[in-house]
C-alpha cells in the first residue's frame, strides 16, 4: 500500500464528475430527510402538522413540544415526560460501557500478549457471542436475572449488557493489540514489569484510539438497545428506547406528532453528539476492526 | 565451566524441532554472534537465554545458575531489540530507567545511572524527548542505553543493526564494538548478515535447520568453513563451489576441473590432507574465494603454491577498489576478483592465478570439508 | 551504573557445577495471572451464551408455555412451529427483507463509496451525512419512518399539498407491501456504514496496480470490474455477514416502524418469538423459533470466523 497517498489514480472525465455529484447529492437528501423534517415538525404547532405540509417551515416557532416530550408527555401509564427514562438510560450505560471496554482490554491483551494453547478457540467463542439472535437467550436470562435478584432493575441491565458486548470489546482490542509490537512487552519484562505493570504502563497509554471506538460502540449500541430493555426493564429501570416506543405508539389521546419528534431526537441526541464529537475516529478503528474480522 | 552455557538445549513447537542440542559455552567478556539465514533459530535461541521462551529439554546457565524456568527479569541480563521496543509514551529517560524503577532502584541512584549511560552515549540532550521524535540511529543508542543501565551479565543483541540504512550501520557497527572493547562485557548478538558477525565477534555460531554448523573465532569460519553451509553462507561475494575431480602422481595431488575453454587442467593442492587422498579418482566439490583467484600481477606473493590458467572472461563487474570477473570453471560460474585495473574485457582469454593454499576440498555427498 | 545481581551469586571465575533454581514463586504466578484475567470473562460467556442456548435448546423440547417445564416432547413444537401460518409468514417475510436489504445495502454502499473515492470535493462533508444513520436507535429510525411513509401526513400527503393529485404512496398500509417499507428504512439506517466498509476497502488498493492498468488501457469501467472490485472480496464477506445477521436478528425497526402490522403482514422470526413466548404464552414453540434463528446465524457465521481466526494463525 502506498504510504504517501489513499487517493485513487483513477480519473474521471467532466459528465462522468457532474453526474456522481449529482448522484451524491441525491443521496445525501435521502439521509437527510426524514430526520431533518423530524426537526423542523418537532418545532411546529401540532395544528401545523395535521393541517399543513411537513417540508415547510414553522410559521410559529415553538419549544412547547420539546418541553411536554422531556417533562409531562404521556409515557405508558404515567405523564411523566421522558426525563426519568434518560436518566435511566444513562444510569444504565455508563456503567455497562466501563464494566465492558475494561474487561475488553483486558482480553485482549491475554489474547495477543500472552497467548497459551487454546486461545483461538476461545476467542472465537468470545466472537461467536457477539452475533447470536439475543431471542436465544432471553428466556433463561429472564429467569437467571430473577434468581440473582437483580430483574426488572438497572444492574441487571446493566449486567446483560456486559455480557452480551463482551464480544466485540475483546475483538476490537484484540485486532489493536495484535499489531502492538510484542518486542515492547518482552522488553519490559526483561525490565521486571510484570502483567499489569505492563499493562497499565506500556498498554493502555497507546491504547487511546482503541478506547475510544470501544467505548463509542458500546454507548450506541446500549443506548439504542431496545430488545433488553422491553424484555428486562420495569418501570424504574426502563430505558429511553423503551419510553420512546411507548410515547410514540400510545393509543390515547389525540397523535402530538410533534411530541413524539421531539422525543425521538432527544432520544437520538446523545449518541448522535457522540457521533459528532468523535465520530472520525469511530469509523477508523470500526473499519479496522471489521474488515479485518 | 564457563560463563553462560547452553548445554544440549533443544526447542520444539509441537512436532517441529526448531533447536536441537545446541551446545556453546560462552567465557566472560566474550562477544559471540549467532549468524546465519532467517528461520535458523538463532532468534529462538536467543529467546531461549532471555527466557521469553522456554527451553524443551537441555538447560541455559548464566554464571553457574541454571536459569530454566527463571523468569526474565531475574536472570540479570538485557537485551536490544530489532525495532529497538522503546516505550512510545515515555521519554527517552524515563524508557533507560524503566528497569531500575521496576527493580525497586531508588530516584537519584536512577537519575545517576541515567545520566552517565547517557554521557556514554552521547544521548544526554534527548533525554527528555520522546520515542516518536528520534532517527533511527538515536532509538538505536536509546536502546543500548536501556540494556547497559542495567549493568547486566550478560547482553544480548537481536539484529540490532538491521533497521538502519548503509553508512548508519557501519558507524553503529563499530561503536558497539569500542563499547564492547571498553566495557569488557559478555554479548551475545545474532544477526542475518555474516560481515557483522565477521567484524564484531570473538567467536560465531554458524546457524542452519535448528543446528549450529560450526562454532569457531571469524578466520577459523572463513578460512576453514565446516561444510558447504557454512562456506557458502560466509563471505561476500561467496566461495566459488566448482565440481572437480581428484586426480594424483608422482608431483602430489590435483584438482582436475574443465575450464570455459573446454580444456581440462589440473591444480596442485598445497598442503593436501590424508583425508583427500582417500578421494583418489572421486568427485569433490572445490571451494575457492574469489579473492584467490586473481591477475597473476595481484596474486598473493606469499602463497606457497599459485596454479595459472587461461580461462575466457564472460563478464567483467567493476567495483571500484576490485573488479570482478566472472569466467566458467567446473561447468559453474566462478567469481574472481582482480585489481581495479586489470586488463580485462568479456569474451577476452585472460590469465587467471589461482591460490591454492586457500583452495578447499568438500565431500559432495556428505558436504563436508575433507580434512 | 546500578548492580541489578538479585542472587547471592558468588563471582568466582570457575561456576562449578550448575545449580538447579526452581522458577520462583512470581514467575509461576506471571504465567497464571493471564489465565486468571480471562476467566471471568469466560466464565460469563460460557454460562450466559452457552448455557443458555443450552437451556433454551432444551425447552424447545418441552412443553413450557408460561412457565418453563421439564416434561419432553421431543420434536412436537417444531412440528407445531412449521404449520403455523404465522411462521410461514415470519419466514416469508425475513426471506424477502434479508434478500432485499442485503442486496440493495451493498449496492448502494458499494456505489456510493465508488463515487466518494473519484477524489470528490467536500467528501469530508458528504461523509458523515451518509453515516449519521448509524447512530440512531432502530426506534428513532422507525418513529421517522413511520411518520414520514403515512399516507394522511407524510411524504403522499406532502405530494397531493405540492399538486401531485394522482401521487400514491401508502405501503406502510398495505398488507402486500409494508415490508417493503421496512426495508427502505433499514437501507437507510445501514447502507452508508456499508459504505464505510467498502470505501476502507478502495483505500486499502494500491495505486500502483491501477497505474499500471491505466497505462496497460483498461477502462475506467474495466479498472473498476477486472481490478478493484475482485480486491473488494473481503469488504464483500465482512458487509454480507454483517448485514445478514442484522436482518436475522432485526427486532426493533419492525416493532417502530409497524408493530408487526399491518394484521401480521411484516411479522418477522424476532417478533414471533417475542410475541409467541412473552404474550402467547407458548414458551416451547418459541423458544423452537429461536433456536432455528440461531442455527440460521450460525450456518453463515461458523464458517466465517472459522476462516479468519485460521488465517491470523
Amino acid at each position: 500500500m502506498s504510504v504517501a497517498s489513499t487517493e485513487t489514480a483513477i480519473n474521471t472525465g467532466r459528465i462522468t464528475r457532474t453526474f456522481i455529484y449529482l448522484l451524491l447529492i441525491l443521496f445525501a437528501l435521502f439521509y437527510l430527510l426524514p430526520f431533518g423534517i423530524m426537526v423542523i415538525n418537532s418545532v411546529k404547532p401540532l395544528s401545523e402538522i395535521t393541517g399543513g405540509n411537513m417540508m415547510s417551515l414553522p410559521q410559529v416557532f415553538t419549544l412547547e413540544p420539546w418541553l411536554k416530550a422531556w417533562n409531562s408527555a404521556q409515557v405508558g401509564v404515567e405523564a411523566t415526560g421522558l426525563k426519568p427514562y434518560f436518566w435511566n438510560s444513562l444510569k444504565m450505560v455508563f456503567p455497562a460501557v466501563a464494566i465492558s471496554t475494561v474487561l475488553g482490554a483486558l482480553n485482549g491483551y491475554v489474547l495477543t500478549k500472552w497467548r497459551f494453547k487454546g486461545d483461538t478457540i476461545l476467542f472465537g467463542l468470545m466472537l461467536f457471542a457477539c452475533f447470536i439472535p439475543f431471542q436465544i437467550v432471553l428466556i433463561p436470562m429472564a429467569r437467571v436475572l430473577g434468581f440473582l435478584g437483580i430483574a426488572g432493575s438497572t444492574p441487571g441491565l446493566v449486567l446483560v449488557h456486559v455480557v452480551y458486548g463482551l464480544g466485540f470489546t475483546t475483538l476490537y482490542f484484540r485486532n489493536y493489540y495484535q499489531v502492538f509490537p510484542t518486542e515492547l512487552i518482552r522488553a519490559a519484562q526483561i525490565d521486571g514489569a510484570g502483567f499489569f505493570r505492563i499493562f497499565w504502563r506500556i498498554m493502555l497509554p497507546s491504547s487511546g484510539p482503541i478506547i475510544v471506538v470501544s467505548v463509542i460502540w458500546q454507548f450506541t449500541n446500549i443506548w439504542n438497545d431496545f430488545l433488553f430493555g422491553a424484555s428486562f426493564a420495569d418501570l424504574d429501570s426502563q430505558p429511553m428506547t423503551v419510553a420512546l416506543n411507548n410515547l410514540v405508539s400510545s393509543s390515547t389521546g389525540v397523535k402530538e406528532y410533534n411530541v413524539h419528534f421531539a422525543g425521538a431526537i432527544i432520544a437520538a441526541l446523545p449518541t448522535l453528539l457522540v457521533y459528532i464529537v468523535a465520530g472520525r475516529y469511530f469509523v477508523r478503528g470500526l473499519m479496522a476492526g471489521s474488515v479485518k474480522g | 565451566m564457563s560463563f553462560l552455557k547452553i548445554n544440549n538445549a533443544t526447542k520444539s513447537y509441537g512436532s517441529t524441532k526448531v533447536l536441537r542440542n545446541i551446545d556453546i559455552d560462552v567465557e566472560e567478556g566474550e562477544f559471540l554472534v549467532l549468524v546465519g539465514p532467517s528461520g535458523c533459530g538463532k532468534s529462538t535461541l536467543l529467546n531461549m537465554i532471555a527466557g521469553l521462551e522456554n527451553i524443551t529439554s537441555g538447560t541455559i546457565s548464566i554464571k553457574g545458575q541454571t536459569m530454566n524456568g527463571v523468569h526474565p527479569s531475574k536472570r540479570n541480563i538485557a537485551m536490544v531489540f530489532q525495532s529497538y521496543a522503546l516505550y512510545p509514551n515515555m521519554t527517552v529517560g524515563q524508557n533507560i530507567t524503566f528497569g531500575l524503577e521496576m527493580h525497586g532502584t531508588a530516584k537519584p541512584e536512577r537519575e545517576k545511572a541515567m545520566n552517565e549511560v547517557a554521557e556514554m552515549l552521547q544521548i544526554k540532550p534527548l533525554l527528555n524527548r520522546k520515542p516518536g521524535q528520534l532517527s533511527g540511529g538515536q532509538r538505536q543508542r536509546v536502546a543500548m542505553g536501556r540494556a547497559l543501565v542495567r549493568d547486566p551479565d550478560v547482553f544480548l543483541f537481536d539484529e540490532p543493526l538491521s533497521n538502519l540504512d548503509a553508512k548508519l550501520r557501519v558507524d553503529m557497527r563499530t561503536e558497539i564494538k569500542k563499547l564492547h572493547q571498553k566495557l569488557g562485557t559478555t554479548i551475545v548478538y545474532v544477526t542475518h548478515d555474516q560481515i557483522e558477525a565477521m567484524t564484531l565477534s570473538t567467536r560465531i555460531a554458524v546457524m542452519n535447520g535448528g543446528y549450529v554448523q560450526q562454532l569457531g573465532t571469524p578466520k577459523e569460519i572463513y578460512d576453514a568453513p565446516a561444510n558447504l553451509f557454512v562456506a557458502s553462507f560466509m563471505g561476500s561475494p561467496s566461495m566459488n563451489l566448482v565440481p572437480a575431480k581428484v586426480v594424483s602422481n608422482g608431483d602430489g595431488i590435483f584438482a582436475q576441473l574443465s575450464t570455459g575453454l573446454s580444456e581440462q587442467v589440473n591444480l596442485r593442492f598445497s598442503n593436501p590432507t590424508e583425508a583427500l587422498k582417500g578421494f583418489d579418482q572421486k568427485e569433490i566439490t572445490l571451494g575457492i574465494r574469489p579473492e584467490a583467484i586473481t591477475d597473476p600481477e595481484g596474486a598473493d606473493r606469499k602463497a606457497r603454491h599459485i596454479e595459472q590458467i587461461t580461462n575466457r572472461v564472460i563478464v567483467t563487474e567493476p567495483a571500484g577498489s576490485d573488479t570482478y570477473v566472472m569466467s566458467s570453471l567446473g561447468g559453474k560460474d566462478c567469481n574472481a576478483r582482480m585489481r581495479a585495473d586489470a586488463q580485462v574485457a568479456a569474451g577476452q582469454n585472460v590469465p587467471f592465478a589461482i591460490n591454492m593454499d586457500k583452495a578447499i576440498p568438500f565431500d559432495p555427498s556428505s558436504e563436508m570439508r575433507i580434512a | 551504573m546500578v548492580d541489578q545481581t538479585t542472587s547471592s551469586v558468588a563471582m568466582a571465575a570457575d561456576y562449578a557445577t550448575p545449580t538447579a533454581v526452581k522458577p520462583d514463586l512470581r514467575t509461576r504466578l506471571q504465567n497464571l495471572i493471564p489465565k486468571l484475567v480471562l476467566s471471568p470473562s469466560l466464565a460469563l460467556i460460557l454460562v450466559f451464551v452457552y448455557g443458555f442456548i443450552i437451556f433454551s435448546v432444551y425447552l424447545s423440547f418441552t412443553g413450557s408455555r408460561i412457565l418453563p417445564v421439564y416434561d419432553w416432547v421431543g420434536l412436537e413444537n417444531y412440528e407445531k412451529l412449521f404449520r403455523l401460518r404465522h411462521w410461514s409468514i415470519a419466514i416469508k417475510n425475513l426471506g424477502i427483507f434479508a434478500g432485499l436489504y442485503i442486496a440493495i445495502c451493498t449496492a448502494i454502499g458499494l456505489s456510493l463509496a465508488i463515487f466518494l473515492d473519484q477524489k470528490i470535493r467536500g467528501e469530508g462533508f458528504l461523509r458523515p451525512i451518509f453515516l449519521y444513520p448509524m447512530a440512531l436507535s432502530f426506534i428513532v429510525t422507525g418513529t421517522a419512518w413511520k411518520w414520514f411513509l403515512d399516507p394522511g401526513i407524510g411524504l403522499e400527503h406532502t405530494m397531493h399539498l405540492w399538486g401531485w393529485e394522482s401521487f400514491q404512496f401508502d405501503w406502510i398500509k398495505n398488507r402486500d407491501f409494508a415490508i417493503y417499507t421496512v426495508v427502505i428504512a433499514a437501507v437507510w439506517q445501514t447502507s452508508g456504514f456499508v459504505m464505510a466498509m467498502f470505501l476502507a476497502g478502495l483505500r486499502g488498493i494500491d495505486n500502483e496496480v491501477l497505474k499500471a492498468a491505466q497505462i496497460d488501457g483498461a477502462s475506467n469501467w474495466n479498472m473498476y470490474r477486472r481490478i478493484i472490485i475482485p480486491q473488494l472480496r473481503p469488504a464483500f464477506l465482512s458487509a454480507f455477514v454483517i448485514l445478514s445477521h442484522l436482518a436475522i436478528k432485526s427486532y426493533d425497526l419492525v416493532v417502530a416502524l409497524t408493530g408487526g402490522g399491518p394484521g401480521r403482514a411484516t411479522e418477522v422470526p424476532a417478533t414471533f418469538m417475542y410475541s409467541y413466548t412473552f404474550t402467547r404464552n407458548q414458551m416451547g414453540i418459541g423458544a423452537s423459533s429461536a433456536v432455528i434463528m440461531l442455527m440460521t446465524i450460525a450456518a453463515i457465521m461458523v464458517p466465517y470466523l472459522y476462516a479468519e481466526l485460521r488465517e491470523k494463525k
